[in-house]
């Protein structure tokens, strides 16, 4: 099974890391697009990217090599660097190592790069967060089914709200009431009318007796 | 002086900076410090084209943090490089943000309220990352300066109403989208040439003879793919019309002209000078496939712009359909047609701009921008339908606008190509903007109300009252902004020649085919 040149040592010895990435991002796009929920949108959202670091990262790593440090041996600034400074022109630049000492480091520019692309990760992130929670302020869903038939009867009441509103006498308008406050008056009629239900009510207070009064007025009407 | 490249980039952030501190100490002085910043980053840019034009190679270069060419090898530093298109488009960039800055004074006042500071903070950040992009000589930072114009146009949009920042959800994700396929692009382009700077991988694709290899095969195609996606080109379009269209007016007259133009740009960018013209349009099926696409994207945008019972709307999708123009431009792969595209670039982003900035002032003024609240409006605002309809009749492509030029080039490059359905796309889609514009003079016209009443007693009475038809125009800062776009329009089509001049010299470095290609 592990021997040289099958497709299983090629895909998950070889190349571990890579298919890895590639499971992550399609796992990320997947829930960027086909979730319902907003946060999990931004969750696929956070897996696409780091599967992007992950890949970058992965392509600067060399087999057997460290750090992109000088070792002691090659830095020209160091004691066995001496010569190397002394005959460079301006000690002070940067050296170009030769490519055959190159081989033994890292390549750090990748993960440079990841370092921006962490950044913009979280910035963006952060924005998406903050427009999700004025979502949920305005619309009080996350969900996007929800949302989006929230949005549509919102956009209905506009439109037709320019179209048909005109002016009628103050005497034929209906008195605006806010919401709560019609169901309260409404329950309170309710008890009035329906004494007989009093008793229900009184049995419904001695089976819960620890329910606040609210939710006994909902019972009854 | 060789770094003023980087000034028309570092005006307006700095703007930015002292924006959003000086702003804690008073709100009022943002606005001026916008302008006088923009006012600064245009001149630059307009020096840097002068540069440009008169260099011999035709382009002006710089390196960041003090790197140079003679000590390290190419690839050492991020270079800021301006040819001719490069600064071409910084020069369009910059101009509209100062337009645009000039005319946010009342809109950014009423509608968001007591945010001035971070507005224009946004706002001068988006300006210097536009700008970033079309001088940037580096494939990574293009791809940071993407996501510095996205997040803050992200915050752009989302500063306006509820439904903005719905819209603006779909925004964030499609947008990320893109520019992480763009990065996974850029990825496996330094897998293989080991270089991020674009002029460097152009020389190392040509010595190694990369041109057959499948890693760069991938990374073109995730390339453009991500910049289709932030381009809004037709499958990938859903974020657009909603974002726009409830942004505040500010941030779409800002948007709306150049956010797609300037992904444009980069595709351009990509495909001539990074890939090379042999890789993208030879070794690629791309060529065959991508006009018949762009073909279904005017055709759908267009019909979907027909459809639209409201201004902005409406605008947004005419977008959607002159980025399919520009598309099938580059990729009919033919020396007219790129050419048209990118004058298409320039003249779309001027009347888009004029455009938008008179559907603000119609907002503005009647609280409104659907079709019925539009009668009589000629009478009202005689100047700011006047410059409307300027960049209507750009849009269409009447002869004087320099929309008939443009779309002269790309319908030229459509013939020669022998692309005869982007050619005939073309027409009908001029035949659908046609219906579109003279379908609102008409409304403005029609003395007729939405339930088919006759409210005019003829002769061109439209049964308007005094108060209705009495002159009422917009505020001198909403007005001069609007009147200066549409002249431009008209400018850039009376002296086309010595645009078309220029980018001439920019793809002469190129070869491209000046007759049949494909096949």
């Amino acid at each position: 099974m592990f021997e040289d040149g099958s497709l299983f040592t090629h895909l998950l010895v070889d190349r571990l890391n890579y298919v890895i990435y590639v499971v992550l991002l399609m796992i990320g796009l997947w829930a960027m697009v086909a979730k319902n929920n907003l946060i999990k949108k931004l969750i696929g959202m956070s897996i696409f990217q780091t599967a992007i670091i992950l890949f970058y990262v992965s392509i600067g790593v060399k087999e057997g090599a460290t750090i992109p440090i000088y070792l002691s041996e090659h830095d020209p600034h160091g004691e066995s660097g001496e010569v190397n400074n002394a005959q460079s022109s301006q000690p002070e630049r940067p050296q170009v190592l030769e490519a055959s000492l190159v081989a033994g480091y890292n390549n750090p520019l990748p993960h440079v790069l990841m370092l921006t692309a962490i950044v913009v990760g979280v910035a963006t992130l952060g924005l998406a967060l903050s427009i999700c929670l004025r979502i949920y302020r305005a619309y009080g869903t996350v969900e996007e089914d929800e949302l989006l038939l929230k949005l549509e009867s919102e956009e209905l009441r506009s439109s037709s709200g320019s179209r048909t509103r005109r002016w009628r006498p103050r005497s034929k308008r209906k008195a605006k009431v806010p919401k709560s406050f019609e169901n309260t008056r409404s329950r309170k009629g309710d008890g009035d009318s329906l004494t007989s239900d009093g008793s229900q009510d009184a049995k419904a207070r001695s089976r819960r007796p620890s329910k606040p009064k609210k939710s006994k007025d909902g019972e009854a009407s | 002086m060789s770094d003023l490249i980087v000034w028309i980039v570092l005006f307006p952030l700095f703007g930015a900076v002292f924006c959003s501190l000086a702003g804690a100490w008073s709100r009022r002085i943002c606005y001026p410090v916008a302008v006088l910043s923009m006012l600064g980053s245009v001149w630059a840019s307009v020096e840097t084209l002068m540069q440009a034009i008169l260099s011999p190679v035709h382009e002006v270069s710089y390196l960041l943090g003090g790197w140079s060419l003679d000590l390290f090898p190419r690839g050492v530093g991020i270079e800021f490089r301006a040819d001719l298109l490069g600064a071409l488009i910084a020069l369009v960039v910059t101009g509209v943000g100062l337009i645009v800055s000039i005319y946010s004074k009342f809109p950014v006042q009423r509608e968001t309220p007591g945010k001035e500071t971070m507005y224009y903070g946004l706002f001068l950040l988006q300006i210097s990352g536009l700008a970033g992009i079309a001088l940037t000589g580096d494939a990574f930072n293009l791809y940071v300066l993407i996501e510095v114009a996205a997040l803050t146009g992200y915050g752009l949009v989302a500063l306006g109403s509820n439904r903005a920042a719905a819209a603006t959800f779909n925004y964030v994700i499609l947008g990320t989208i893109g520019a992480s396929f763009y990065l996974l692009g850029v990825g496996y382009l330094y897998l293989k040439t080991g270089t991020l700077n674009m002029v460097g991988i152009r020389e190392v694709i040509e010595t190694n003879g990369l041109l057959e290899s499948p890693a760069m095969q991938v990374s073109f195609v995730l390339i453009l793919l991500g910049i289709l996606i932030k381009m809004a080109f037709f499958p990938f379009h859903a974020w657009l019309p909603n974002a726009y269209c409830h942004a505040p007016t500010t941030t779409s007259c800002l948007l709306a002209p150049l956010v797609t133009k300037v992904m444009i740009y980069v595709m351009i960018r990509m495909t001539l000078s990074v890939f090379g013209v042999e890789f993208s349009f030879e070794s690629t099926l791309w060529t065959e496939v991508l006009p018949w696409l762009v073909v279904v994207a005017i055709v759908c945008a267009a019909v979907m712009a027909l459809a639209q019972r409201e201004i902005k709307r409406m605008l947004s999708y005419l977008i959607v359909a002159e980025v399919g123009y520009m598309v099938g431009g580059v990729w009919i792969y033919n020396y007219y047609g790129l050419i048209g595209s990118i004058f298409h670039v320039i003249s779309d982003a001027c009347m888009t701009l004029c455009l938008f900035l008179g559907a603000g002032i119609i907002l503005e003024k009647c609280k409104t921008t659907n079709f019925d609240g539009l009668r009589g409006l000629f009478a009202r605002m005689p100047l700011t339908m006047i410059g409307f309809f300027i960049g209507g009749f750009s849009i269409i492509g009447l002869p004087p606008t320099c929309g008939f030029f443009s779309k002269w080039y790309l319908i030229t490059g459509g013939m020669v190509s022998e692309r005869w359905e982007y050619m005939i796309t073309l027409m009908f889609s001029t035949m659908v903007m046609v219906v579109l514009f003279f379908r609102l003079i008409e409304r403005m016209h029609l003395a007729v109300s939405e339930d088919g009443k006759n409210l005019g007693a003829g002769h061109g009475d439209l049964g308007l009252s005094k108060e209705q038809s009495r002159f009422d125009e917009a505020p001198l800062s909403m007005l001069i902004p609007l009147l200066l776009a549409a002249s431009i329009v008209l400018l850039i089509g009376v002296y086309n020649q010595e645009v078309v001049d220029q980018i001439e010299v920019f793809l002469g470095a190129y070869n491209l085919p000046t007759g049949v290609s494909y096949k």
